[in-house]
């Protein structure tokens, strides 16, 4: 006979675990995402509910400071007004505008997560976290360490239960304090629901048992997980799953409660006066839940609002110059949206172009040395190229004092009596005279800046570890004329066309690859920027283009450079192969480039305490050096903070608004791309990537203590893959609140310059970019080139839009409007 | 140039006091107050320090004030300036100098950007006037403000559970350190018949002829020297209290438990060296009690996978290894390697966030699979089994509470039959009857006589335990407290003939703070109802201004010098005779439990997530 099927499938329950879990990587892999991404399938308000009402998350601001931000005039009445009439009809207006500034509201009840497990505390008066986490916990960072112990664990890749099993067969000691978790562990035969027999009891409640008991600290979990998932990203790999940490947990569950009680105490189950309510069982929206969305709402229009009217009072020159003095090719980032309005400002006769970071160009990066390779382009691909550097000049820095010799006793002994006075000179230096050092992550030392690199492939053979070193000329060809073409830069190229990747330089600061390019896997985007340009100069490459009707003239050089967003400050790479009098060119640019980036730090200044603004540039641009070198500066520079918009089309589309640093902008041109197949590829990754960058935004801001990784004052780096507070603390994903203090947490608008069919027919090619638009985790916007009207993606369909706003401010000088204010700023025509 | 002393720590108190005044949002102000205060300290003692070494270097003693006089007894303030001190205040100006600096953009906008400032210099003025003390009165007051300012910078994030529990941890261990010196101070007290300065303790001649007949005693003050230091300098068995004291923003653990503060111990005991140099046996237990503190951090120090704990473990292994410095009577060197690992483990700890991207270079360069190290060589069962003990700190952590909190809880729970209601129905007679005896010692026969304060004190310790081990109520946790003081001093007055005005002295300002305290309690009640000690509550989120006052009234309470009851306490000592041991132990013992119990009420009730906020607060394993 049969036995009675099970209703605890322990695959079933790890792999909705990990559905729910942090999808964090490991520091050094810091990628944006969408925090709440087990919710994207279902609406974004619905989604955001549920995970509040199941994890007691906070998805929104709170009532307090949507009042506030309304009393401050950062929510407009006049859309608040309409969202409440669209919402609940006119003849509703009134309760609900009281409702929404003046009605008080309880706090929300207990969130589900946990309550199960805390009948520990309730009904048997022990405390299992207090006497489970901190061993747990250190193992686990002691396991997965990357090399920051002196004395590693003594078995590795084995796998965890194996290593754990092998050390406490043959040890004096203990992992445990009693013996029957011991005899548990080394039993090959034990498997997780035996385990949960003896504590739970009632098989029914093992689901939510092991949600409290994995969710009681989800960043050792979601690290355990994401590194079972992507065992690469330690570049010391461990074999670890999150099935071996439950079995672990548990058995030290068992312990401590053994130890409590002796080996005899009845399982939870049986203690249980009242069933706790279900995980996953339907949420309710309760009123003060309907409150805060429309507070959203209103928080969110009241910004787009303003940009929608300034996109329709624009006049626009549709005309692209015949005639540049050069072009130039940046990330999409929003950081670079000041640089380029600056490019334009000094050199009225330049063009830019805005595309992702890696510039097409997919591969894994080896260094000079390196022992490794690094992928430098979006975190979803996996390339099949390796780009290598050779013959490097500089030569890395080492620092004595991350040397683990001061902490044995003996050579502890002399360091500390003769470096020991150093570091208290060294100390006073940098808070007096901040300068780079070894310990500063440098997005120049990403690649030396007269190597070469193996970027062409003369030979198929030519293979290491299953990845082709360089690529064919066709392999070339399809990618620089699919970025040439996405962009719209298929004729008039300017004799010079740059081509400026991103990285960024900090000091103390572990979330540092954050900071970085994201589109290149959260590096420095100088190989990348450097492979396109050598692959767009190539003359075999420029034949087969211009048999694709591509044609680009012999003088047209690409130069490759990379700008630092924490410095302000651009390297150019291969000037050497300038024609002389594309040399003289590049001198007068190269001084453009600088007043821009003095200019760029002075607009970027106005948000730090410590800079006046209205210092000259060339000042400003010295202090915000000196800044991001600084030991005691938490803020080097503000990354993607009060990131909002993403605008998909040409340039003069935006040319003349000021948009404050908001916008991701990616160039296209839908005159090429009729069909809408161009703009499928371009929307892909923007999902994702600006998406996932600003929903991680949002998420950390509105709540920063469990979505966020809290102030980062007190981290603690943990095994070089994570940061906790304290050292017995629960690792902390997400961003700190250094990052996202000034951010404003609302959606993502994206704005596509074509006509709205062909934008819904492109959409709706991939449910996995369509999921992004129609659950409203991202705003949509078509503006129809010809006609300039707007139409707002609601329900599945392009509906017109038409700007409440019908005047917005001007100005003729940026420069006084960004002294003016270190909070946002609105939308401006300039003039 | 001998009156210029004092005011190395009038600086320091005035930039306190001002930095209280400022209102929080003022960051600038704040952080130039603390700029301004700490910048003069550091350049006047420059200056002062140059003259001392133009004039010879001689050690300088200055007895300042007399704060209380009977005919056998005085208490005064007394300065002492020579070389230790003039090490120890330079490393710590010069430290917390560059500290202030640091913090100030490095916590611009944090919340409570104020109370660090206010904390920073309120543990510097403790740290002055232990360094520049002259007795052993004179560091006690420095002590208890470098015990409660080290509270209030652990559990600085005091909305998270893990600041607040450590704080609480820490503040135990800091208690018993305490008490080492309450009890040093008692039995010098009966040694000399005074309370003795630093610069007589150093006359060989005059000590040794009072040890000569009192060995016994003297080796008694020795430990308890010792016990303080270690305690304060995390020696074993306390080691595992300095990386859990890593909880506030990283410049504050740099600087105090990198650094300072957890030199301390070795101050103390080179403070005293002079006293303990002859007693051979005591020098050889420091020695061994450094040299096994020294093996056992390095070993726990190399396991450790995060970059704070690892660099506090090393810490407490220099510190072992500086005890064995002082033992051996290398005083210079000790000065010398106390201020090298002073200054390498601030900086350590300062560029500790830049570890992740400059050893993950390393990594992806110097990649090797599995670094060899010189365990691996040893047998598997022993490498594992060492390995396995550094991880779990040798039980250090728990070491604590199996053997001396966890006894104190069992007894304290076998009391659970006593009520507000109970005690009082059994205290107060009793009491009464108490005070009957004492209006009429004459009539009490000789050998009960003997036992009565014996008795009394121990219905103190009794008290003290209950309020140790209430979950319930709070209020009641509170009074008993009160109580036990009032035993106490009862149990003192059998001592002497009934002293009034010491009397008064003593429970003044308990009776002042207790009533206080009691009132904040009142009226938190009326707000939230309900409020137990099970666990933490949070409340000075909501109430930070009765958390304010009724932080005045824990401090008052335990008798720190806020009220004249830090003489009381002091004076109560002074009255157990020295064959009285058991007394003394009940008293100390009560004193202790009544700190942490104080302590713990302000942290249960005020401190850790607010438990009507749950949206708002971090989980409680962050």
């Amino acid at each position: 006979m049969k036995a009675h099927p099970s209703s605890f499938d322990e695959h079933e329950v790890i792999h909705d675990l990990k559905h729910y879990l942090p999808a964090q990587a490991p520091l050094k892999d810091f990628i944006h995402h969408n925090t709440l991404h087990a919710f994207q399938n279902q609406k974004f308000y619905e989604g955001t509910r549920n995970a509040s009402e199941i994890f007691g998350y906070k998805v929104s601001l709170s009532l307090f400071e949507y009042r506030e931000l309304f009393h401050q005039h950062k929510i407009r009445k006049d859309i608040l007004e309409k969202i409440i009439t669209d919402r609940k009809g006119i003849e509703n207006s009134k309760v609900w505008h009281d409702k929404l500034l003046v009605n008080d509201y309880h706090h929300p009840d207990l969130p589900r997560i946990g309550a199960l497990r805390a009948n520990w505390k309730k009904q048997y008066k022990i405390d299992l976290d207090s006497l489970v986490h901190p061993i747990l916990f250190r193992l686990l960072c002691s396991y997965l360490d990357q090399g920051i112990a002196i004395w590693n664990f003594p078995v590795s890749h084995k796998g965890f239960i194996t290593s754990l099993r092998e050390m406490e067969s043959n040890s004096f000691t203990s992992f445990f304090r009693t013996k029957r978790a011991k005899d548990l562990l080394l039993n090959h035969d034990t498997k997780i629901e035996h385990l949960l027999k003896f504590l739970v009891g009632d098989e029914s409640l093992y689901k939510q048992y092991l949600f409290d008991q994995q969710f009681a600290h989800q960043g050792w979990s979601g690290m355990v997980s994401a590194v079972e998932d992507q065992p690469q990203t330690l570049l010391d790999h461990k074999k670890i799953t999150l099935h071996e940490l439950i079995f672990f947990e548990t058995l030290l569950e068992i312990d401590s409660l053994d130890f409590q009680f002796g080996e005899i105490w009845a399982p939870l189950s049986a203690k249980l006066s009242e069933r706790p309510v279900g995980l996953f069982a339907p949420t309710t929206e309760t009123e003060l839940i309907e409150v805060l969305e429309i507070w959203q709402d209103a928080f969110e229009w009241s910004f787009y609002d303003e940009v929608l009217a300034g996109i329709e009072l624009e006049k626009i020159t549709t005309k692209r110059n015949t005639e540049s003095s050069f072009q130039s090719l940046f990330c999409i980032d929003d950081r670079e949206c000041s640089f380029r309005r600056y490019l334009e400002e000094f050199d009225p006769s330049c063009e830019t172009f805005g595309t992702p970071g890696f510039f097409g160009v997919e591969f894994f990066y080896q260094p000079e040395f390196g022992k490794f390779y690094t992928k430098v382009c979006p975190a979803p691909v996996t390339p099949k190229y390796l780009i290598k550097e050779i013959g490097t000049t500089e030569k890395r820095e080492t620092d004595v004092y991350f040397s683990k010799h001061s902490h044995s006793f003996h050579s502890g002994w002399i360091i500390s009596q003769t470096l020991g006075f150093w570091s208290a000179f060294r100390l006073f230096l940098n808070i007096f005279r901040p300068s780079t050092s070894p310990a500063t992550a440098s997005s120049f030392k990403h690649m030396d800046r007269f190597s070469k690199l193996t970027i062409e492939n003369k030979n198929i053979a030519d293979v290491e570890n299953d990845l082709q070193i360089g690529f064919t000329i066709d392999e070339m060809v399809t990618r620089v004329e699919g970025v040439l073409k996405s962009i719209g830069l298929i004729e008039n190229f300017a004799s010079i066309i740059y081509v400026v990747g991103h990285g960024s330089s900090s000091v103390n600061n572990p979330h540092y690859a954050a900071y970085d390019c994201g589109a290149c896997s959260g590096r420095a985007g100088s190989v990348n920027s450097r492979v396109f340009s050598n692959m767009a100069n190539h003359l075999k490459v420029r034949e087969v283009l211009a048999t694709k009707g591509i044609h680009i003239p012999d003088e047209t050089q690409f130069v490759g450079a990379l700008h630092d967003t924490t410095r302000d400050e651009i390297a150019f790479y291969d000037e050497h192969s300038l024609s002389p009098k594309n040399v003289l060119a590049h001198k007068k640019n190269i001084a453009t480039f600088y007043t821009v980036l003095n200019h760029n730090s002075k607009e970027r200044s106005r948000r730090f305490e410590s800079i006046n603004t209205k210092l000259s540039a060339e000042k400003i641009h010295e202090k915000i050096l000196r800044r991001s070198v600084s030991l005691f500066e938490p803020r080097p520079e503000l990354n993607h903070a009060t990131n909002a918009l993403c605008i998909v089309g040409r340039r003069n589309l935006t040319k003349h608004l000021f948009l404050d640093r908001r916008a991701f902008l990616n160039s296209y041109d839908y005159e090429i791309d009729p069909e809408g197949k161009i703009l499928l590829n371009i929307m892909k990754p923007l999902g994702p990537v600006c998406g996932g960058i600003n929903l991680e935004y949002y998420f950390s801001r509105v709540d920063n203590q469990k979505l966020g990784a809290g102030t980062k004052l007190p981290h603690n780096v943990m095994g070089l893959f994570g940061v906790a507070n304290g050292i017995d603390g629960d690792l902390r994903p997400g961003l700190p609140s250094q990052m996202i203090e000034v951010h404003d947490p609302i959606r993502l608008m994206i704005i596509v310059e074509h006509f709205p069919e062909v934008v819904l027919k492109t959409i709706k090619t991939l449910p996995e970019v369509y999921e992004w638009y129609i659950n409203e985790w991202i705003h949509l916007i078509a503006v129809n080139p010809e006609t300039k009207k707007l139409f707002e993606f609601k329900n599945g369909d392009f509906v017109s839009y038409i700007p409440i706003k019908k005047q917005i401010d001007t100005t003729s000088n940026v420069e006084t409007l960004t002294e003016s204010s270190p909070e946002n700023i609105s939308v401006h025509l300039i003039k | 140039m001998i009156s210029l002393i004092p005011l190395f720590i009038f600086i320091p108190l005035l930039g306190f006091i001002i930095s209280l005044l400022i209102p929080g949002k003022k960051e600038n102000l704040l952080s130039m107050a603390a700029f301004v205060s700490v910048g003069a300290h550091f350049i006047l003692f420059i200056i002062f320090l140059f003259y001392w070494f133009l004039n010879g270097r001689v050690a300088l003693n200055l007895k300042e004030i007399v704060i209380y006089q009977t005919s056998n007894y005085e208490f005064y303030l007394d300065f002492y300036f020579d070389k230790i001190t003039a090490v120890y205040l330079f490393v710590g100006s010069f430290l917390t100098f560059l500290v202030t600096i640091y913090s100030r953009a490095y916590l611009h906008r944090e919340k409570g950007y104020k109370r660090f400032f206010n904390t920073i210099l309120f543990f510097y003025l403790g740290y002055t006037i232990t360094i520049i003390s002259g007795n052993f009165e004179t560091l006690f007051i420095g002590w208890e403000i470098l015990g409660i300012s080290s509270f209030l910078l652990i559990a600085f994030y005091r909305d998270r559970y893990l600041p607040v529990k450590n704080a609480v941890k820490v503040f135990s261990i800091y208690r018993i350190s305490d008490i080492g010196l309450i009890l040093a101070m008692w039995a010098t007290h009966h040694l000399w018949h005074e309370n003795i300065t630093f610069l007589k303790l150093s006359n060989y001649e005059l000590a040794h002829e009072h040890l000569q007949n009192h060995t016994w005693i003297g080796i008694f003050i020795s430990l308890m020297i010792l016990l303080t230091a270690a305690a304060k300098s995390a020696q074993l068995p306390f080691s595992s209290w300095l990386p859990r004291a890593m909880e506030g923003p990283t410049p504050s653990s740099a600087i105090f438990y990198g650094s300072l503060s957890v030199h301390l111990g070795v101050f103390l005991l080179l403070r005293t060296f002079p006293f303990w140099e002859y007693q051979l046996s005591v020098r050889i237990f420091i020695s061994l009690l450094g040299l096994f503190t020294a093996i056992v951090a390095s070993g726990i120090a190399r396991v450790q996978s995060s970059v704070k704990s690892q660099i506090a473990y090393a810490s407490i292994a220099q510190i072992g290894l500086i005890f064995i410095e002082v033992a051996a009577g290398f005083e210079n060197l000790a000065l010398f390697h106390f201020a090298g690992n002073a200054f390498l483990r601030t900086y350590q700890l300062l560029v500790s966030p830049s570890v992740v991207s400059y050893l993950i270079r390393e990594q992806f360069y110097n990649f090797s699979p599995r670094a060899h190290t010189i365990e691996d060589s040893f047998p598997k069962r022993l490498e594992y089994s060492f390995y396995i003990l550094c991880l779990k700190e040798f039980n250090l952590d728990s070491f604590m509470y199996r053997f001396f909190w966890n006894p104190f809880k069992r007894a304290g729970k076998r009391l659970d039959f006593l009520t507000v209601k109970r005690a009082f129905i059994f205290f107060v007679p009793a009491y009464l009857v108490g005070l009957v005896f004492v209006f009429n010692e004459a009539y009490i026969p000789e050998n009960l006589h003997e036992y009565l304060p014996v008795f009394f004190a121990l219905i103190g310790l009794v008290m003290v335990l209950k309020s140790f081990t209430e979950r319930k109520n709070v209020q009641m946790s509170w009074l008993l407290l009160i109580m036990n003081h009032f035993w106490i001093a009862l149990a003192i007055s059998f001592n002497e003939h009934f002293n009034y005005s010491q009397n008064v002295l003593y429970l003044s300002g308990i009776v002042v703070c207790g009533m206080l305290g009691y009132l904040c309690l009142r009226r938190l009640k009326i707000f939230e109802t309900n409020i137990d000690l099970d666990q933490f509550h949070g409340h000075s989120h909501k109430h930070p201004k009765i958390a304010f006052v009724f932080l005045l009234s824990c401090l008052g309470l335990t008798g720190f010098p806020i009220t004249p009851t830090f003489l009381g306490e002091d004076l109560i000592f002074s009255h157990i005779h020295e064959n009285q041991s058991m007394l003394a132990l009940f008293v100390s013992l009560s004193f202790i439990i009544d700190g942490i119990s104080v302590i713990r009420i302000y942290a249960r009730v005020f401190l850790g997530p607010h438990v009507k906020s749950v949206y708002d607060m971090a989980y409680r394993s962050s």
